[in-house]
């Protein structure tokens, strides 16, 4: 009967099977974090829904504007801080929504972690790019 | 893995698109490609930051017709993931997860995503002439 529970009771059959299903879950995939990556990705969406909408608004108002004009609207102080929010956590819900499509779809290993941490790189480095480039524009401006 | 025999994944090739499936596969390719297009952003705040040459460069790519192509599948791809995304959250929210509620807000997300999308670049187009 052990014998059934897949990975129960290791390889002899007397052993019964006394590790639970949450002992063997644990530290695999979601057992190491539960729910945080889902919770993340769902509090980032919530930030950007108002954020992108802001965006796309300060986008239009800048079609066809100079640099003055372009600098003086995002150092703007809330401009600026709102733009600064909407980079780090757009790059940071970029992050999270990638890292599950490379798990679902990248199946070697290797290329798998090299993906990943591709990612992971770059993401962090479009949000401290994105960082420096709004607190030049809103410093000098 | 149990040795019992269990219903398989369906096989995509046989397997008749559902507006549903089709839009959860879009959710993710839009979201794939704004994150490519993230990127672009920040080049566009980098250019305004240098200003000078950097700056005119930029905003002749942009007003260039590949760079206006590449705008508009952008705003495509980002007012399809803002929309289907309110769509998602509804759902972990508990609401509308039933097939009929599930297939109207569905067909909703692609008539008021053209909608805002002609919205958008009808506004752009007239303020930037």
């Amino acid at each position: 009967m052990s014998g059934e529970f897949p990975g129960g009771g290791g390889q002899t059959s007397r052993a019964p099977a006394f590790r639970t299903p949450l002992k063997r879950a644990r530290g695999l995939g979601s057992g190491k974090s539960g729910t945080h990556h889902f919770w993340v990705q769902r509090v980032t969406a919530i930030i950007l829904v108002p954020l992108v909408v802001w965006f796309i608004l300060v986008l239009l108002s800048l079609v066809g504007a100079d640099l003055e004009a372009a600098r003086s609207t995002i150092a703007r102080p809330w401009n600026a801080i709102l733009f600064a929010i909407f980079l780090v956590t757009l790059f940071w819900h970029a992050r999270l929504g990638l890292q599950v499509v490379i798990e679902d779809y990248v199946h070697k290993r290797s290329l798998e972690l090299a993906l990943q941490l591709l990612v992971t790189f770059l993401c962090g480095l479009g949000a401290i790019a994105s960082l420096y480039a709004i607190a030049r524009i809103a410093f000098t401006a | 893995m149990a040795n019992r025999e269990r219903p398989l994944s369906p096989h995509l090739q046989v397997y008749k698109p559902q507006i549903t499936t089709t839009m959860s596969i879009l959710h993710r390719i839009t979201g794939v490609s704004l994150a490519l297009g993230g990127i672009s952003l920040v080049w566009w705040l980098m250019s305004i930051a240098i200003g000078g040459e950097a700056f005119a460069f930029a905003s002749k790519q942009w007003s260039s017709p590949l760079g206006l192509v590449f705008l508009f599948g952008f705003t495509l791809a980002l007012v399809y993931h803002l929309l289907n995304g309110i769509r998602h959250l509804l759902w972990d929210a508990g609401w509308g997860f039933d097939i009929p509620t599930a297939y109207k807000t569905g067909y909703s997300v692609f008539v008021v995503g053209f909608v805002v999308t002609g919205l958008i670049w009808f506004c752009g187009l007239r303020g930037g002439a």
